[in-house]
């Protein structure tokens, strides 16, 4: 750990920036769910009527303000932490609270392939990192 | 369900590995030029975005969003996770066979896990089919809960 940052501090900071990654994917997932294909809607209402649809979702708001807010805690977290403990840490929490709050947040259909997936992308990255 | 995607939904899953892999690279490139930010000196976030590596971190970030979010709207975000991290595996690749870097028997298996995941999404469908009235965030009333299929 780079800078003597505490224990304590450097498990809350990534705790944070996952938190708030997974409330922003899950609530933009959903707007996204909401609005429909993008792909339809720019065919249909161009461009500028697409990025109107996306800016008049309040679930997408309420999830970019959390993505933005990941950002800087992001910035915050990588020039305290070493890279190498803050980006599989933080990768691994996503994935796997991803995963959990898709199936009881998004009621997707996350079947056994899809928790050995997010498993073995959460291994996966951690070892990468090594 | 929608089990095939077309070729336009596939390099747009393809830009989001190429994109979040290379902002995330920029970005703590970036912030080891900028040093440590402490506590205190929370503004000195807002000094690291005239850094040209935050800068152009950013923007690849920005395309990452978008494409994100256009992934979201016509599949799972189970489906378009393994994706993300797919990005992770091409920037490894690039370093061994590009940058000739050594690659430890560790990351090789990162790289042969990371695959698998995405080889069991690739075949799965795209979007899982709900019930809209179990969708918290589809609309006021909840009146049937959705049992999902668990382990």
């Amino acid at each position: 750990m780079t800078h003597h940052t505490s224990t304590a501090v450097t498990w809350t900071a990534i705790a944070c920036v996952a938190l708030f990654a997974i409330a922003g994917e899950v609530l933009i997932a959903a707007a996204m769910r909401n609005l429909g294909d993008l792909d339809l809607i720019r065919a249909k209402s161009g461009l500028p009527g697409t990025i109107r649809a996306v800016l008049g979702s309040p679930l997408f708001l309420v999830g970019a303000f959390c993505m933005a807010f990941n950002y800087f805690a992001q910035l915050f977290l990588v020039s305290r932490v070493d890279l190498s403990l803050a980006l599989p840490a933080v990768g691994s929490c996503t994935y796997v609270g991803n995963a959990i709050a898709a199936k009881y947040f998004l009621h997707e259909n996350v079947d056994r392939r899809r928790w050995m997936a997010a498993l073995f992308v959460c291994v996966g990255v951690y070892l990468l990192t090594k | 369900m929608k089990h095939r995607l077309s070729l336009q939904q596939y390099l747009i899953l393809l830009t989001v590995m190429i994109t979040a892999s290379l902002g995330d690279t920029l970005l703590s490139r970036g912030m080891s030029q900028i040093g440590a930010v402490d506590l205190h000196h929370l503004l000195l976030l807002f000094r690291a975005l005239a850094n040209l590596n935050i800068i152009a971190g950013t923007i690849l970030l920005v395309g990452f969003f978008a494409s994100y979010m256009t992934a979201l709207s016509w599949a799972d975000l189970t489906f378009v996770m393994p994706a993300t991290a797919f990005g992770n595996v091409m920037i490894a690749l690039l370093s061994r066979f590009w940058l000739h870097e050594h690659l430890s028997l560790s990351r090789w298996i990162g790289i042969l896990l990371i695959t698998c995941a995405v080889g069991f999404i690739a075949n799965s469908p795209a979007r899982t089919e709900h019930s809209p009235d179990s969708d918290p965030f589809a609309g006021p009333k909840l009146t049937q809960v959705d049992p999902g299929i668990g382990l």
